[in-house]
């Protein structure tokens, strides 16, 4: 439910409602007669409804949004303004502080230490073609379906405040099997690049460090993992 | 032909003409050129040498600038006077058109990219280089002595022709500037025998090591001011150490996070008469008589007024900076982690305190502190403490600003990120001062409105621009309809700047602020609901402006299509990923920077910016992947 521009809806017809369901604020809704395809549902706005923590408590509402976890205001691109200086010295503090919790646990199925205000949820994605990179919530997520889909929300349909737009497809990715164009890969806390699936999610959330939407051309070297199933099923983590 | 060649001649003639004139007539709708008879006049009443010490003494650009606008005399007078000059966009204006006009000028502060790209929202390689302007000014302007860049790309090449050109070159001072690397920084160091200044801030810089650090001249150097913060890899402290003796005129030292702890106090033993300290990291171990060598190096920098750095500061490092908080003006703890209650207990000594930026770890208490303690604070910035920002656990509320707001009379500069506010906050904060001049409030979860009443924050705001009838720069932020940008509009009239975010209902937004606000000359706008209407309406307005910033709203193509060529005199360029003339003109665009400018169009733009001089483009444009 995060966008009010159905596919479906004639394309003849654009209308971008902004409907500011809280606070009061009007309604105004803005009728633009559209282009047609992709370049007609370019340039959305997030809209308060794209945030629904807002005014209420600040409980993650995964029960609603089936698959999908709405962008968090962290996600979105240059927010809050803060420069970069300042962005990097805070990821990289959060990221000793989830060193110092990492040493000090002996247990480490957790990956969150919920005491400190550590960052582990969040890692980088970045996609083949795209300058920018995003951050995807990990801990917001409980399967690779999950995460796919957030990925394809991320990098294929519109989001405004970002340059990742492609905008050509409108079909849904599989960035898991292989099918696409495109595969999702991770670098793991080793350095090594695997392609994303083959472990339990949970072994995956500890051991990822960051995200890559690679061209399937390109993701060759990992592509033996993908053709041998049965090696992959024989590999369970101890 | 050769009638073709010459009425294009003319022609540029002409154009070259109108360019000067209006490079002239750049501030100003009024003009005033009067006949010949009347400056020979002026001569005659005033000759030059008058004038010219007359002059010396408006030391304001702007000022300036208005006084180059009376008559010719006085423009011929003030700009052979002026010695600091400083173009706020590096595209307004040609370099060759700047480095003729002040023969004297010893100072250059540029400015490049726009403000946004602070957020990333600029992409990579749109432009903003350095080169263009040093090439022109190392070739008809050899005496310069300081050049000050801000968002600008400045590459090792741009460094080496400085190091290489300018024989008394003093000052450089790079701020959020990209694209060098630390061997461009050894040639500065190596060469300029004069150098005063050498200041990097926030750069980033391609960190080959610290060598080059050991390239300043063997013998005294004389060097004021040194700042390698941004800097990630260490620098030899043998090489630092004799830096420091070597440098008696140093007055301010910014180290870098790599320099640690313990060897601080050797650093400062030789350097005792340090205004600004930027420390290291303050976090490793010390033994106790480490401990209290440092302290007694601290306590003996009897001029210190500013310190900063304190990475990581540990609580227990708190006493060791006791004895220099009752000479604190400036105080930069936003890097230090450090918790509430021992801010408190550094932040009680520092009666002198002006200027403090902190971490919102603070919480309301600490502010309440401050607001009791540091009776001459005048700009206070809290920053956010975790990189989760949905997630906050720490108490930092509106009652903070509010506080500071009642206890600190002297307060015109905040910059204040929190979760959330409330109108009454923001009514108490403007009644209590209505001297601010800079009110920057963040309220980090978009479309958030008051929690208290769910109204907008319109109210708070209003507020806000009707009490403070000074104020210069304003980012607002909540949930805001179109009434909060109407009373801005109605009120600000003296500002200068506007950043806005997710605010907002319709092109009404935009004509307000546009038609309404009188000296406004940066306006930057991201992911807000209004089209081409107001725009297209408001165009004269954008003259009058430095510059406009939009990116995510409603614009479309067709817009800036015609905005192009309704106003020659402003450059507006798209700057989006798909190539907008492979779209139909209603489609909307991702990013829009329009400026004035005498310099004509860019020649520097990337695939993905599009001005409407630009050639049409085949295929799909990529962006600059770093």
């Amino acid at each position: 439910m995060i966008t009010e521009l159905e596919m479906g809806k004639a394309e003849s017809e654009l209308e971008l409602g902004l409907g500011l369901s809280l606070g009061g604020g009007t309604a105004a809704k803005i009728g633009k007669p559209g282009g047609g395809g992709a370049w007609g549902e370019r340039g959305r706005l997030l809209t308060a409804k794209d945030f629904p923590s807002v005014g209420s408590k600040r409980a993650a509402d995964s029960a609603s949004h089936a698959g999908a976890s709405p962008p968090r205001s962290s996600q979105v691109v240059g927010w809050p303004p803060i420069g970069s200086h300042r962005m990097n010295s805070l990821a990289a503090k959060s990221a000793r502080e989830e060193e110092e919790a990492g040493k000090k646990k002996v247990d480490d199925d957790e990956p969150k230490d919920v005491a400190k205000k550590v960052q582990v949820g969040f890692i980088k994605v970045n996609m083949d073609g795209v300058a920018i990179g995003r951050k995807v919530d990990l801990n917001a997520h409980s399967s690779y379906e999950n995460l796919a889909q957030t990925l394809e929300d991320m990098f294929f349909r519109s989001k405004p405040g970002t340059i990742g737009l492609t905008g050509q497809f409108t079909k849904p990715l599989r960035l898991l099997d292989g099918s696409s164009e495109f595969v999702l890969t991770y670098e793991d806390k080793e350095g090594d690049w695997m392609l994303v699936g083959d472990v339990p999610w949970r072994m995956f959330t500890t051991s990822v460090k960051r995200l890559r939407v690679m061209k399937t051309s390109e993701a060759n070297g990992l592509a033996a993992r993908h053709q041998e199933p049965n090696e992959r099923q024989r590999k369970q983590p101890v | 032909m050769a009638s073709v060649s010459l009425l294009f001649v003319t022609l540029l003639s002409v154009t070259l003409y109108i360019n000067i004139k209006s490079f002239i007539l750049w501030d100003q709708s009024q003009t005033f050129l009067p006949s010949l008879s009347d400056s020979v006049l002026m001569d005659r009443r005033f000759p030059f040498k008058v004038l010219e010490h007359i002059f010396s003494f408006v030391d304001s650009n702007e000022d300036r600038n208005s006084v180059s606008l009376v008559c010719k005399s006085w423009f011929e007078t003030e700009r052979r006077t002026r010695k600091r000059v400083f173009v706020g966009n590096c595209y307004a204006v040609s370099p060759l058109k700047v480095a003729r006009r002040f023969p004297k000028m010893r100072s250059l502060t540029l400015k490049g990219k726009p403000h946004f790209a602070d957020y990333n929202l600029v992409p990579d390689g749109w432009g903003g280089y350095a080169w263009p302007w040093i090439e022109a000014m190392a070739a008809r302007r050899p005496l310069l002595e300081e050049i000050r860049l801000k968002r600008m790309v400045v590459t090792d090449e741009c460094l080496e022709k400085i190091a290489a050109s300018f024989r008394d070159f003093k000052s450089l001072v790079l701020t959020s500037c990209e694209g060098f690397s630390t061997d461009g920084i050894a040639a500065i160091a190596s060469t300029c025998r004069k150098l005063r200044n050498l200041e990097l801030r926030e750069c980033i810089v391609d960190d080959l090591g610290g060598d080059w650090l050991s390239y300043f001249p063997e013998t005294s150097t004389s060097l004021v001011s040194l700042d390698f913060s941004c800097l990630d890899s260490e620098v030899k402290l043998s090489d630092l150490e004799r830096l420091l003796s070597r440098s008696p005129n140093l007055k301010s030292l910014k180290l870098n996070r790599s320099v640690t702890l313990d060897v601080l106090e050797s650093l400062l033993r030789r350097a005792p008469q340090l205004v600004e300290l930027g420390t290291g990291s303050f976090s490793d171990e010390l033994d106790p008589e480490e401990i209290s060598k440092l302290t007694k190096a601290l306590s003996e920098l009897k001029q210190l007024k500013s310190l900063s750095g304190l990475w990581d500061l540990l609580p227990e490092y708190i006493p060791v900076l006791y004895s220099v908080c009752p000479r604190l003006t400036s105080l930069n703890l936003s890097y230090a982690t450090v918790q509430m209650p021992d801010l408190i207990d550094l932040l009680s000594r520092c009666s002198k305190l002006q200027k403090l930026w902190v971490m919102d770890l603070i919480e309301d208490k600490g502010l309440k502190t401050v607001a009791l303690c540091c009776k001459e604070l005048r700009e206070l910035r809290v920053f956010p403490s975790g990189a989760d920002l949905d997630e906050t656990d720490v108490t930092l509320t509106e009652q903070g600003l509010v506080s500071v707001s009642e206890g600190c009379q002297k307060l015109e500069s905040v910059l204040y990120f929190c979760v959330q506010f409330t109108n009454a906050a923001l009514v108490s904060i403007a009644k209590n001062r209505p001297n601010f001049r800079c009110f920057r409030l963040c309220v980090m979860e978009p479309f958030a409105p008051d929690y208290r009443t769910q109204q907008p924050l319109d109210e708070g705001f209003k507020a806000i621009v009707e009490r403070c009838k000074d104020l210069r720069r304003l980012s607002v932020s909540g949930l805001l309809t179109d009434k909060a940008f109407e009373y801005i509009g109605v009120h600000a009239k003296k500002l200068r700047m506007l950043s806005i975010a997710f605010a907002g209902d319709s092109d009404l937004m935009l004509h307000h602020l546009l038609s309404g606000c009188e000296s406004l000359k940066k306006l930057e706008i991201r992911d807000c609901p209004f089209g081409d209407t107001a725009l297209l309406e408001n165009a004269a307005k954008l003259e009058t402006m430095r510059s406009l910033w939009m990116s995510s709203c409603f614009v479309s193509f067709g817009a800036c299509k015609q905005l192009s060529q309704k106003m020659p005199r402003l450059n507006v360029e798209v700057i989006d990923e798909h190539p907008p003339k492979t779209r139909p003109d209603s489609s909307p665009v991702e990013r829009i920077y329009i400026y004035r400018t005498v310099a004509g169009p860019r020649l520097d733009t990337p695939e993905f910016v599009w001005t409407i001089h630009k050639k049409p483009e085949v295929g799909v444009s990529r962006l600059a992947i770093r």
